[in-house]
């Protein structure tokens, strides 16, 4: 790991004003991603600012139609939390399965989402159950959140602090996880909402990261079975191909996975 | 350079380390304490667990500043003078290690697996609690057994233990 300097600021506004006057900063929150990164010097921020420890970023909250987050929660008490298993037990089981129980204990729904990895987990749940991004400047809707494979579109300095998922009628999440880093291979996130609307929310497959997919939900909202799946045809193209897997074994754990999420629901 | 002062298996501790060093670094080289290892260096073995204000962690994926002000403790905090905890002893009866490098990881985590689940710990939950902690002397099987034995007289409990 090259040089850096470490920060620890007490506040959101703190930690905003000193990633300005820093010369090339990165925010650090449970740090298993960045810190792994930094180590193999993919990554030299010239600071690091923790903001895992502020008070204002902690919490969860739920209410009659929205379960709210705050980013540097960690994975470990998003899977433990008893409000969000009441309220999105999908949302807590898909926490309970992110890399391993240390890494859980560390990592954090805003370090996870800030850095869309195209093979994490919650993306596909902020996408599927339609969160809201709550930011120092802004919010974001899920849409137009993630841009592109670990891009989002936060800006420079722009800190995530807190995500408001609303509580669907029906929700469940299956995936494939690499056998070694737990990542997810395929991961499908379907939620049935109030309102009718079915998502269905794909992470670890795609070419481009995250993505809902458009078949999957039409099919479902005219059959809401698994069945519904059986003759959807996943588009290869659309798939990642890495020494992991080919685009055709992605398209395939897709629809297994979408399956399967159907099948424990129904 | 910055100081770090934490509480170090009891004892109040303080360095002027790098901001970069890592927490399984601070541990080893100011203070001497070698029983936390540095296995893959990519938090994937779990040789380097150890518990943070109570929770495992792999210290080879921790700055030591964010631990700064916390409460770690390692495996050499376990034992109370001659007198083994009950896991490592378990360990011990049970034949739990082979070449015993990955041991100091595998009893941290087992120590808060058991904290966290009580009576509640059965064999599946103990390997799948073991998911971030590997072998490769893959002596798995009597680290679940020590598991299993520890957890039941900690809890008060007995049963059969993998055989």
């Amino acid at each position: 790991m090259y040089e850096t300097n470490y920060h620890r600021p007490p506040s959101v506004d703190e930690a905003i004003k000193l990633f300005a006057n820093c010369d090339d900063p990165q925010f650090l929150s449970g740090g298993q991603t960045l810190l792994p990164t930094m180590k193999q010097r993919l990554a030299a921020p010239s600071d690091v600012i923790d903001v895992k420890q502020i008070d204002a970023l902690g919490g969860i909250r739920a209410s009659a139609d929205a379960v709210t987050i705050g980013s540097a929660v960690t994975h470990a008490a998003v899977a433990n939390s008893h409000d969000i298993q009441a309220a999105i037990p999908a949302l807590a089981e898909l926490a309970s399965h992110i890399g391993d129980p240390h890494v859980r204990n560390m990592g954090t729904l805003g370090g996870s989402i800030a850095n869309n990895d195209p093979a994490a987990d919650y993306p596909a749940a902020v996408l599927a159950l339609d969160a809201t991004i709550h930011t120092n400047t802004r919010s974001h809707t899920a849409a137009d959140f993630f841009t592109s494979m670990f891009e989002t579109s936060l800006g420079e300095g722009e800190l995530v602090t807190k995500i408001s998922f609303k509580i669907p009628s029906k929700a469940a999440y299956a995936k494939f996880a690499n056998p070694a880093s737990r990542y997810a291979m395929a991961g499908v996130y379907i939620a049935q909402h109030e309102d009718g609307e079915i998502r269905v929310a794909v992470t670890g497959a795609g070419s481009d990261g995250v993505f809902r997919h458009q078949e999957l939900e039409t099919a479902l909202a005219e059959n809401w079975s698994s069945a519904a799946i059986e003759n959807i045809k996943i588009d290869e193209d659309a798939m990642l191909s890495d020494i992991h897997g080919s685009a055709a074994y992605r398209a395939n754990l897709v629809k297994v996975m979408a399956k399967r999420a159907m099948e424990s629901l129904t | 350079m910055t100081t770090i002062s934490m509480t170090l298996n009891g004892q109040q501790v303080s360095a002027d380390v790098e901001d970069r060093t890592l927490l399984v670094n601070y541990i080893r080289d100011q203070h001497s304490l070698t029983g936390t290892h540095v296995g893959c260096d990519t938090s994937q073995c779990g040789a380097c667990v150890v518990h943070v204000n109570g929770t495992a962690v792999k210290s080879c994926t921790m700055l030591a500043a964010q631990a700064s002000d916390a409460n770690v403790k390692t495996i050499e905090g376990l034992a109370v003078g001659e007198e083994l905890h009950p896991v490592q002893a378990a360990f011990k009866e049970h034949h739990g290690l082979q070449c015993g490098f990955c041991t100091p990881g595998m009893i941290m985590a087992a120590v808060a697996m058991i904290e966290r689940h009580g009576t509640e710990l059965d064999e599946a939950t103990i390997r799948a609690e073991l998911e971030g902690n590997i072998c490769r002397c893959t002596g798995y099987h009597n680290i679940v057994k020590s598991i299993k034995a520890a957890a039941d007289e900690m809890t008060g409990r007995s049963s059969q233990a993998a055989e």
